[in-house]
């Protein structure tokens, strides 16, 4: 394994394990709010339960969020030092609004968690809300950081140095806002139709527990909305990769040759003419470029974006199936914990938005190389000179397996196993 | 006024100082953890899990804040010390993940106290080896990867008696703050005593590791010496404190001698970043970043600052500790 690949299988590794936290710690206090305010409405202890035992799972969640987050602010610098004097002065200022957004959120946690007997019930209410807020905030400004690289701005590119740069314009990249947007939906579509599907699981063994409704109720208010959303998103998202990535675009749909009127390619064999150009485009008749228009020792991995790409938009789809299916089933008012297909359409759900969230990232991540910096530094020459990186790499991911193993037990003591009662 | 330049250094500085202070005793807490003995040792445990639980995540923010603004505000020197120190600070990565995730692991019957007081023992070791490494000016001379081999440039700036003295300096002087901070939240007696001997027998051992750091110094201007004076008379106010089961103060004390320690580092390095070659001024962002970053700073310490004085109004409030620690004595009786 070569330095460079064992650099980026770290970072990988890393990403791929901070994200599932970083997701559930946006969308997990939402749900913990939801619970408690509707505990001090209706003085059912059903909801109190529900909202310390996710208070619980977040405390958990967050603390590994946490720690592994750090590892990045690290890493960044560890094994991509070139990349970082170069960006830091420009991405550095999302980055410290990051720091200050998580601030927040560890301090009302924190009063949050300990704070039951200790403050009224209205600011514990409150405490719950400025999680939820500085959560989403904190993931926001990473993803604009992230978005930058994609489509970098605000600079001057002189012999490899970036001049005249101006942050609050690289902040406002073009691919900030769809891809903040995608991100925070996925995160709500992800935990939200992740609970439900837990407890729509337990559900199936046990129809009449009032724990499992509720628990399965609140995951749904926030998950099926964000599903129904993302595919909307995701257009939004897809047609400025079009415009500012068309490596990226093609490599998500294995498109080659530049033509107009594209068709869109679903699996081996089959195609939907005009199909690409209206997606990228809106336009049955647009150009879309295809992998031919970029020097070969540009492309991404091909096949693995493609797959990647390919991935998340079926398990998306399939989330926004089951978000509309649940809709139309409170909108007309039916009891939605019993009916048996429904609960098994959201329980197979449970995995399917981290699975996307992940895959998403493998498109936007490797769709984007061999650059680091898209058009302006290259991932190979970002590395830090430093040999052996198959060491840190494997200790990492040592590491990391053990603490998802743990986590998973322990979650699985502290939340998912329902009261005796 | 000072520069830009010089002011987020000075902010970088504060931040590294609130997350020895706040972290650092936390780190502390693991220490002791690790050393609980006699017949109290459960209740010495049970002290450190309450006054850690609530404010360790925000003490250990502080730590992210001022890497984060170092990159941004000093690009280059983060970049140098990412590739010099690459395995002190991987290493240290690693004790923080292990010992944040144990720590909430147990608080959650997961077991995991072993690794949380090991863990709390290596990571200090590493950060002050890092800072040791930074103090000593091999980083400057290391940095981009000048010298032959591995070893030269990857571990020789940091594998030196000086910077392990800097490393079990810093977790002297945690296990010192824990111990100090633990007498005010000790609320019996008989734990509060527990603590004050440990204090005072941890103050000894910072002064020991200080001696032995300063005798293994590669250079003399390590310590501005006029705050050097002030460190001492801090030091011998704790003692004293301590001495007098004055805990309060000799909580101030304490806090105040670990700060006057960092800033006499960084008085007596000024204006060098990562010395002997690479200045504030010389390894700063363009000043569109620096002015930006200070806005960010200023706008976040609105937010931060009620924030987190209503966090420790909360939990380390006088009221309510007394309040928490009778409701614990009812519960028992």
């Amino acid at each position: 394994m070569s330095d460079l690949l064992a650099a980026r299988s770290q970072m990988a590794v890393s990403l791929a394990f901070h994200i599932i936290f970083a997701v559930i710690g946006i969308a997990m206090p939402v749900l913990m709010v939801i619970a408690e305010r509707r505990w001090q409405r209706t003085r059912d202890p059903v909801y109190l339960d529900l909202a310390k035992r996710w208070a619980r799972g977040t405390a958990i969640l967050f603390a590994v969020g946490a720690v592994s987050g750090t590892v990045l602010s690290f890493e960044l610098g560890l094994l991509w030092p070139r990349f970082m004097e170069l960006a830091g002065p420009l991405i550095g200022i999302p980055f410290s609004l990051e720091g200050f957004a998580f601030f927040t959120e560890a301090i009302f946690l924190g009063v949050y968690l300990y704070g039951w007997d200790k403050v009224s019930p209205r600011a514990h209410l409150l405490a719950g809300v400025l999680v939820a807020v500085s959560g989403a905030a904190s993931g926001i400004f990473v993803v604009i950081a992230n978005a930058w690289m994609n489509t970098p701005t605000g600079f001057t590119l002189l012999n490899g140095a970036l001049i005249n740069i101006d942050p609050i314009a690289a902040m406002q990249t073009p691919a900030a806002f769809p891809q903040a947007l995608h991100m925070t939906l996925a995160a709500y579509a992800a935990t939200g139709l992740g609970v439900a599907g837990i407890h729509a699981l337990l559900l199936l063994k046990n129809r009449t527990s009032a724990f499992n409704r509720a628990a399965l109720t609140i995951g749904l208010i926030v998950g099926a909305p964000a599903a129904v959303l993302q595919p909307i998103s995701g257009d939004i998202a897809a047609r400025y990769v079009a415009r500012r990535q068309p490596a990226k675009l093609a490599a998500m749909e294995a498109h080659y040759e530049t033509r107009a009127g594209a068709p869109l390619k679903l699996v081996a064999g089959i195609e939907i003419p005009y199909g690409l150009s209206l997606l990228a485009f809106h336009d049955p008749h647009a150009v879309v470029q295809g992998l031919d228009s970029v020097p070969r020792d540009e492309w991404p991995n091909v096949s693995l974006v493609h797959l990647s790409f390919n991935v998340m938009v079926a398990l998306g789809t399939y989330m926004a199936i089951v978000g509309l299916w649940a809709g139309w089933l409170a909108l007309r008012k039916r009891d939605l914990t019993t009916r048996r297909r429904f609960l098994w359409a959201v329980a197979i759900a449970a995995p399917c938005g981290f699975v996307a969230t992940e895959a998403g990232w493998m498109v936007t991540e490797l769709g984007r190389q061999p650059w680091v910096i898209y058009g302006v530094l290259k991932t190979a020459d970002a590395v830090t000179p430093m040999p052996g990186l198959i060491v840190p790499f494997t200790v990492i991911t040592l590491l990391y397996c053990a603490l998802g193993a743990i986590v998973g037990w322990l979650l699985y003591r502290q939340i998912i196993r329902s009261p005796q009662a | 006024m000072l520069p830009l330049a010089d002011s987020l250094a000075a902010i970088i500085l504060v931040a590294l100082t609130a997350y020895v202070l706040l972290g650092g005793a936390d780190f502390g807490g693991g220490v002791w953890d690790l050393l609980a003995s006699g017949p109290r040792k459960t209740r010495q445990r049970d002290l450190i899990a309450h006054a850690i639980g609530p404010v360790w995540e925000a003490n250990h923010v502080w730590l992210i804040l001022a890497i984060v603004l170092l990159f941004t505000c000093f690009p280059r020197a983060f970049a140098r010390m990412a590739i010099a120190l690459h395995v002190p600070l991987t290493l240290m990565l690693i004790g923080i993940v292990l010992r944040g995730s144990a720590f909430v692991f147990r608080s959650y019957g997961g077991g995991g106290g072993r690794v949380f007081a090991i863990a709390s023992l290596v990571t200090p070791v590493l950060l002050g080896v890092c800072v040791g490494a930074v103090a000593s000016g091999a980083i400057g001379e290391a940095g981009g990867g000048k010298g032959e081999g591995f070893y030269a440039v990857y571990v020789a700036p940091w594998l030196t008696p000086f910077a392990f003295a800097a490393g079990l300096f810093a977790l002297t002087c945690f296990a010192f703050l824990a111990a100090v901070y633990l007498t005010v939240e000790a609320r019996d007696a008989e734990l509060q005593e527990d603590f004050r001997q440990r204090a005072i027998l941890s103050g000894v051992w910072v002064l020991m590791m200080a001696g032995l750091g300063l005798a293994l110094a590669p250079h003399r201007d390590l310590v501005d010496p006029r705050l050097m004076v002030l460190t001492g008379a801090a030091a011998v106010t704790a003692f004293w404190a301590l001495w007098q089961r004055r805990y309060r103060l000799a909580r101030v004390a304490a806090a105040t001698q670990v700060t006057l320690i960092l800033w006499g580092w960084a008085v007596a390095q000024y204006p060098y970043l990562l010395p002997p070659d690479l200045t504030i001024g010389n390894a700063a962002a363009p000043p569109v970043t620096l002015k930006l970053a200070m806005i960010a700073v200023l706008a976040g310490a609105v937010v931060l600052f009620p924030s987190l004085f209503y966090l420790f109004k909360v939990f380390k409030g006088e009221k309510q500790k007394i309040e928490s620690h009778e409701t614990k004595v009812r519960g028992s009786s």
